[in-house]
């Protein structure tokens, strides 16, 4: 009975006993996600083209220049790095102690369903688009801003040379702000997943020797949890880097360097965003995109710093356990 | 396209099974051969030069320690084993005298079915699950396919539980339940061979004596191969037995010999509860 | 005594953390009471249902914007929804030992570059060549920036879905890609599904890619290889002018674009917690 199967099975080659659906679906998987190599290997070479008659006038002394004079077509970057860099270390040091106070917050003293529950409000933060961030920095932030917070900077602290200067509302301390508040998500978020990452068994050490809960934490579970915590830093550094919207509306736009943070300013992606569609001739796109190279660059080697830490914080907890 | 099955019939339709005859040893006929057969995990050696037949309509044992290499070797039988990586098999594996790596990878599945550890239902209702195998396989029209489905689930014994229940989840049945669903999702495809991974080793007595039960009453219709933990399951379904060890295969014979007159020390110590 | 003052340390510093996130969550609902307050005063119907007028004009709306976004998104799902999905897919099931860690590096890379860089791209491959800005321009620099977050979601999920289930297919005589398409991804879908809507609520609200590819326009979106106005940018250009009544448009339509990205990411997140395909354990 069972051998009358035998003449009808089909003998092939031992290459081909797969089905053909499955190496055809093998390649068309493949092509699919080769289109993301595709498009990023796309990307870095357009940049590289587009800024190509920018690099050949100016070559490195772009990096270092501070001109930028569209029409003498003189192009430097450092305004907009200067901005760049000053709103978003401005933001971090805002958002890191509030962020990681928040996430120790949520890790160690809430309750765990009310920690998930605000932790979702926070993650709903990250949701929010960035053009609605400028849209309430600009009617409500710059106004107070102007009206009461940068004099009051200005009287307190004004022999500080961050702190002189007209108030005008917008520049890179209201920058510097509404950045921060963009990046909490990120420091809570992954700050808390470290936090809660540290074994049981640490924290308890800690307590048996009679530490009290703060002593525990800062002592003992937030060092353990220092490079998850370092990685969300540098992730939400990343992201303050490469923000457009908010940055755009509430800078000031203007490229020069000030010392003072009330002083308005100018960010990479807010001059590329304000001056791309206005940009005529050959050199002055060139000199955005080359602008838009330099911004990449940053934020690569951030989020790789920020990749290798959070990795190294996940393999490390299972390592010790 | 797969063969349909000669089986094949209506469900109330089937004939009681014939008597079996006792055959002579000498017209029993080899299903499944395995031939020197040796397994690699990466450079670990889980199988060592095993080889063995396993007969036509017949329930064929293999016993032994954990990690003696009893489900590895199973495994090979339908070459599910080649989804884990850096695997290597050296040696053949017969089916009817043909070597299954040069037959087409499904239809060879198709024909060798497999029963898990664990139940492994889809997250599916259970006509569903049972129906599964059906249809990937292009086996029946729309219209047999609730004979066929209904069919199974009798084989199974697990019709009469699940009658008026077959469009819910698979996961409302009870660990026993799910079992026996499984094994009638390989049964749907009426598979010449079924093998079985210590089935009941999930499940609580009761349950594994209806499964037992189920798997006597196949025997004539399938060979089976079941792996089992279990000496006294071993002793009272299968026909044959094998006791593997350390990954080789120690000695090979009816089950009534391995457990009243073994020829090796290391199975008389393993049967009277020595070690393992 | 110095038990005190650890006490007190204690206590003082819990608190601040506290504090700390009352701040934080506080700018959530802050942001929203706001737009709720201003949005909902100068929401009107004509705002869903009329074109914009020129400044100083009252009434009009952004049905025009509107339009146009929901156009846009269309597009930039159609195509960069497949593809993620099935990166995804490869990257899951499929995955070489030496191509797959590329995919996924670039997919990483792909996610973390700035939003108005993509633009750049997209205006040097579509907005050059064809001489005139577009929804098309526009629509590819917003699939480029979905398709990493729809490939990310896609594989994290599939790999959930027990090997015990894809054994269970193939030992039934199922080929690979079966198993994967009719058993895997159902039991992986709900996830992946969330992948898709977060996905689409993220680029929802990009502005920064559409000023340089789809730019705007004052009336109905009149093709794809034109240039369309979208709700994102309307906010942006009428929050930075000096018209009142701009202004007011500017908060109606923060509160429409708030109110729909919102909401698909708490439907994402139930559809995410209600169901999951597959019991654990």
């Amino acid at each position: 009975m069972a051998s009358s199967n035998a003449a009808v099975l089909p003998v092939t080659r031992a290459k081909s006993t797969h089905p053909v659906g499955d190496i055809v679906a093998r390649w068309v998987v493949l092509a699919f996600a080769a289109t993301i190599v595709l498009i990023t290997a796309v990307l870095v070479y357009e940049l590289w083209i587009g800024s190509a008659a920018a690099r050949q006038r100016m070559g490195w002394s772009f990096l270092f220049s501070s001109q930028w004079d569209p029409v003498a077509l003189k192009f430097g970057a450092l305004p907009f790095v200067y901005g760049t860099v000053v709103t978003s270390i401005l933001a971090l040091v805002i958002s890191v102690p509030l962020g990681v106070g928040a996430a120790i917050f949520l890790s160690e003293l809430a309750p765990a369903g009310i920690s998930s529950a605000l932790t979702f409000l926070v993650e709903l933060l990250a949701a929010i688009p960035s053009v609605i961030f400028g849209l309430l920095a600009i009617f409500t932030l710059v106004p107070l801003m102007r009206s009461y917070g940068e004099p009051f900077l200005k009287k307190t602290l004004g022999f500080l040379p961050f702190f002189q200067g007209p108030a005008f509302g917008v520049g890179f301390l209201t920058a510097g702000i509404i950045l921060a508040i963009m990046t909490f998500p990120f420091i809570i978020s992954v700050s808390r997943e470290a936090l809660l990452a540290v074994p049981r068994d640490q924290r308890e050490a800690a307590l048996a020797l009679g530490a009290t809960k703060w002593e525990m934490t800062w002592q003992v579970v937030v060092p353990y949890a220092r490079l998850g915590i370092f990685g969300s830093i540098f992730l939400a550094l990343a992201r303050a880097l490469g923000e457009t919207m908010a940055v755009t509306m509430v800078i000031g736009n203007d490229p020069s360097i000030h010392a003072s943070l009330l002083a308005p300013g100018y960010s990479i992606a807010a001059v590329i965003a304000n001056e791309f569609t206005e940009a005529t001739g050959d050199v002055y796109p060139a000199a955005l995109v080359e602008l838009g190279l330099v911004l990449f660059c940053l934020t690569i080697v951030i989020n790789g710093l920020a990749r290798l830490m959070i990795l190294a914080t996940t393999s490390k907890g299972s390592k010790r356990a | 396209m797969a063969p349909k099955s000669v089986r094949s019939q209506p469900a109330l339709d089937r004939e009681p099974p014939a008597p079996l005859v006792p055959e002579p040893v000498s017209t029993v006929k080899t299903k499944l051969k395995a031939s020197h057969l040796n397994f690699y995990y990466g450079s670990f050696q889980a199988l060592h030069d095993i080889s063995l037949e396993m007969h036509t309509n017949h329930i064929t044992a293999l016993i032994g320690p954990s990690g003696c290499g009893k489900s590895t070797f199973l495994r090979t039988l339908n070459r599910i084993n080649e989804t884990i990586r850096h695997s290597r098999v050296e040696g053949t594996v017969l089916l009817d005298d043909v070597d299954v790596r040069t037959v087409d990878i499904t239809n060879l599945r198709r024909r060798v079915g497999m029963v898990f550890q664990r139940p492994n239902p889809f997250p599916k209702s259970i006509s569903e699950n049972v129906a599964y195998g059906l249809k990937i396989n292009g086996l029946v029209s729309r219209g047999e396919l609730r004979d066929r489905v209904e069919q199974s689930l009798r084989r199974a014994a697990l019709w009469d539980e699940v009658k008026d229940k077959l469009n819910e989840s698979a996961y409302a049945l009870s660990g026993g339940q799910q079992q026996r669903l499984c094994i009638a999702r390989a049964l749907a495809v009426d598979p010449e061979v079924l093998l079985l991974d210590e089935p009941c080793s999930a499940l609580d007595p009761i349950a594994t004596a209806k499964i037992e039960e189920l798997l006597f009453g196949l025997k004539d219709q399938c060979t089976m191969v079941i792996v089992t933990h279990n000496m006294q399951q071993a002793a009272r379904v299968a026909d044959y037995t094998g006791f593997f060890l350390m990954g080789k295969l120690i000695e090979f014979d009816n089950t009534d010999t391995i457990f009243k007159n073994p020829s090796k020390k290391e199975t008389e110590d393993y049967i009277t509860g020595r070690f393992g | 005594m110095r038990l005190h003052w650890r006490r007190t340390v204690n206590y003082v510093m819990l608190g601040l953390t506290a504090v700390c996130t009352a701040v934080t969550i506080s700018t959530l609902f802050v942001i929203l009471g706001y737009l709720l307050y201003f949005g909902g005063k100068s929401l009107d119907w004509s705002f869903f249902t009329k074109l914009p007028l020129p400044p100083g004009e009252a009434g009009g709306g952004m049905a025009n914007a509107i339009a146009g976004s929901l156009e846009i998104l269309a597009i930039a799902g159609l195509i960069g929804i497949p593809i993620g999905f099935l990166a995804g897919v490869y990257l899951s099931e499929f995955e070489d030992k030496s191509f797959a860690p590329v995919v996924r590096y670039t997919a990483d890379l792909l996610n973390g570059v700035p939003s108005i860089i993509v633009g750049i791209l997209a205006w040097t491959l579509v907005v050059v060549p064809m001489r005139r800005f577009s929804a098309l321009a526009g629509a590819i620099a917003l699939s480029v920036m979905l398709i990493p977050i729809v490939s990310r979601q896609t594989e994290q999920f599939l790999r959930e879905v027990p090997m015990a289930l894809r054994e269970a297919a193939l030992a039934l005589g199922a080929s690979k890609w079966k198993t994967v398409a009719t058993v895997v991804v159902p039991a992986g879908s709900k996830g992946v599904l969330t992948g898709m809507i977060l996905g689409m609520a993220r680029i929802a609200g990009e502005t920064a890619p559409l000023l340089f590819t789809a730019l705007s326009n004052q009336f109905w979106p009149s093709g794809v290889t034109q240039p369309t106005a979208t709700l994102p940018y309307m906010i942006f250009t009428h929050a930075v002018s000096p018209f009142d009544d701009w202004h007011r448009q500017a908060w109606a339509a923060g509160l429409v674009l708030i109110a729909a990205v919102l909401t698909a990411n708490i439907l994402a997140r139930l559809v995410l917690a209600r169901g999951i395909s597959v019991p654990r354990g």
